[in-house]
């Protein structure tokens, strides 16, 4: 291997120079060869997700039959889709829950994220007990969710019945299964959020709270005013992030209550699904999936414009 | 003149362990009745009040498990995926990292970045079609290709993270030397950045075994991965708590002891190389 001091000096030369006398840089050259090493990853991207992309366009203006041709119909997927009130009514039902589910991990994970801050004894232990909802098998623990939820038998009811809360419902009635499942999420999704705000706390400068301090600042002023401002572009990805996720949430639904009950958990993702692999309306579903998609990039787009807003104002 | 403050920090000592212990409790707590459950036989699964410490401990629901299903085939399918699909994704999407890393290209990122906001139904409808058209439905392979779609945007994006902090001018140093770039990567740049092949791999692993809903859709009945047969098969075979939370332990079990015994490489990728700059 080269050692460094030639390195340091050859680059020394090119940045002082603009042509070199003896030996032209050829770094240029290579630079516009790098791509080459992304072939490769091009290839599978192109194969799994820009072909799947290019051909529910193409499929979302067909009139799909499984196993048998398909027509070509225009804007007739979506023109029905945009009357099909079950959809619209998933749409809100989807924003909804995404609110709730954005909203409060990002708060409890914001103030998780100051604790594990703090140094104190077991750190390292309790944080990887509290990440072991993240990484978990979402459906292995949905199906342990199932069983807390049972209405006569649930450990859940019993633990309210302990502190004198009368038996909740939790999934089995319209009006409790979308926080119920929100709770879920909470439970799952606030420790990314206190990942990534524990990289924003971690990379903060000391130089703002020593002199705050000394100027008599008590806890709440240094949170407020010093860490929140320096911390927020790490709120902002944690909330973009949390969006995306929220909006596409699958797993835990479609194990736990399948949309129900009736509809009164039915959000886009699952919509979706059933449009797609119960009843087979193929092209139908695409027209959902490029929807379903506008919305997703429009709403983190807005957010990204947020956080870039946020970081010049920082 | 001592006491106060002193007072004051012994009091809001126990209230940071007060408030730790409602933040940390419930993540535990879920998977401690998880594993009461499937340590316990049905009719203390089904008391009320509620059993909670299993007295005796039984095995019988894991070796109801293993008894009475596929379970070995299931896990072996989840291997097969899960791990063909994080080789290939290393294969594919290191070199592509540190391609995107060293010309700077931000459309490839943009890309990489536009796959983590797609639904992952939308790769599904035309792949489930073009499998069937080419006779790959519910097989292995199908499920690999399906989790490249996992696994190769994970890998790339941390990857990326690791080479930009890799030095240049040691490559530089190489190159004006007369080494390719080829080279520069194999020798240099990729044994820099073997913390960040670690990370990539760990978690593309573990996204990859979490998976379900590729399995739903595109498993068969013998070569479902694990979460989708634990919700097709087990779930409708047996109503009893006890297996079935048996089983959700079997399946989540790896992930969870990764989770532990990696935890400084997963916030390191969660945290700085797989959500980049702040």
């Amino acid at each position: 291997m080269a050692g460094p001091s030639p390195a340091m000096t050859r680059r020394g030369v090119k940045d002082v120079g603009a042509s070199p006398p003896t030996r032209p840089t050829t770094r240029y050259d290579f630079s516009r060869k790098y791509w080459l090493f992304a072939v490769p990853a091009v290839v599978a991207i192109l194969a799994v997700i820009v072909f799947p992309w290019l051909f529910t366009l193409y499929m979302s203006t067909q009139d799909w039959k499984i196993g048998g041709g398909s027509a070509f119909i225009g804007w007739s997927n979506y023109a029905i889709l945009f009357q099909d009130e079950r959809f619209l009514e998933a749409v809100g039902r989807t924003f909804w829950f995404t609110a709730l589910a954005v909203v409060l991990p990002v708060m409890l994970g914001v103030a998780a994220a100051v604790m594990f801050h703090r140094e104190f004894p077991f750190r390292g232990i309790l944080r990887s007990i509290f990440t072991m909802p993240m990484m978990a098998t979402p459906v292995a623990v949905a199906l342990v969710w199932t069983m807390m939820f049972h209405p006569q038998l649930g450990v859940l009811n019993y633990l309210l019945s302990l502190v004198g809360i009368p038996p909740q419902a939790w999934v089995y009635d319209p009006s409790t299964v979308i926080p119920t499942l929100v709770m879920i999420e909470v439970w799952q999704w606030t420790p990314l959020v206190m990942l990534i705000v524990l990289g924003g706390l971690a990379s903060l400068p000391r130089e703002p709270y020593e002199s705050a301090i000394i100027d008599g600042a008590n806890a709440w002023h240094l949170f407020r005013h010093i860490t929140l401002p320096l911390v927020w572009p790490y709120v902002m990805i944690a909330v973009m992030l949390r969006t995306i996720d929220a909006l596409k949430v699958f797993d835990n639904i479609f194990v736990i209550t399948q949309g129900g009950p009736g509809t009164a958990s039915e959000t886009m993702n699952i919509f979706l699904y059933l449009q797609a692999f119960q009843f087979y309306k193929l092209g139908y579903a695409s027209a959902l999936v490029v929807v379903f998609f506008i919305i997703i990039v429009v709403l983190s787009l807005l957010l990204l414009y947020a956080r870039q807003r946020s970081k010049w104002n920082a | 003149m001592m006491r106060a403050p002193k007072l004051r920090r012994i009091a809001g000592n126990a209230g940071f362990a007060l408030s730790l212990f409602v933040l940390v409790s419930p993540a535990i707590l879920v998977f401690l009745w998880m594993l009461s459950l499937s340590l316990k036989n049905d009719a203390d699964n089904t008391a009320f009040p509620p059993i909670f410490i299993p007295d005796p401990p039984t095995l019988d629901n894991f070796r109801d498990v293993f008894a009475k299903n596929n379970f070995l085939l299931y896990f072996w399918n989840s291997i097969l995926v899960t791990g063909g699909a994080v080789l290939v994704g290393l294969l594919v999407g290191v070199p592509a990292g540190y391609g995107i890393a060293r010309a700077k290209s931000a459309k490839f990122a943009f890309l990489i970045l536009i796959a983590r906001i797609t639904p992952a139904l939308s790769y599904l409808i035309p792949l489930f079609l073009v499998f069937q058209l080419i006779g790959l439905n519910g097989t292995i392979t199908a499920l690999l290709v399906t989790h490249l779609v996992i696994t190769v945007p994970i890998i790339v994006w941390v990857m990326i993270g690791y080479f930009e902090n890799v030095p240049m001018e040691l490559e530089d140093a190489a190159l004006v030397d007369g080494a390719s770039p080829w080279q520069g990567f194999r020798h240099i740049a990729l044994p820099l950045a073997r913390p960040g092949i670690i990370v990539g791999a760990i978690l593309s692993f573990i996204f990859s075994w979490n998976n379900f809903i590729f399995s739903v859709v595109l498993g068969g009945k013998t070569t479902r991965t694990l979460p989708s047969a634990i919700y097709n098969v087990l779930t409708f075979e047996q109503i009893s708590w006890g297996p079935l939370a048996a089983a959700a332990l079997l399946v989540t079990l790896p992930v969870l002891l990764l989770t532990v015994v990696a935890q400084r490489q997963i916030v390191a990728g969660l945290s700085a190389g797989g959500l980049k700059d702040g």
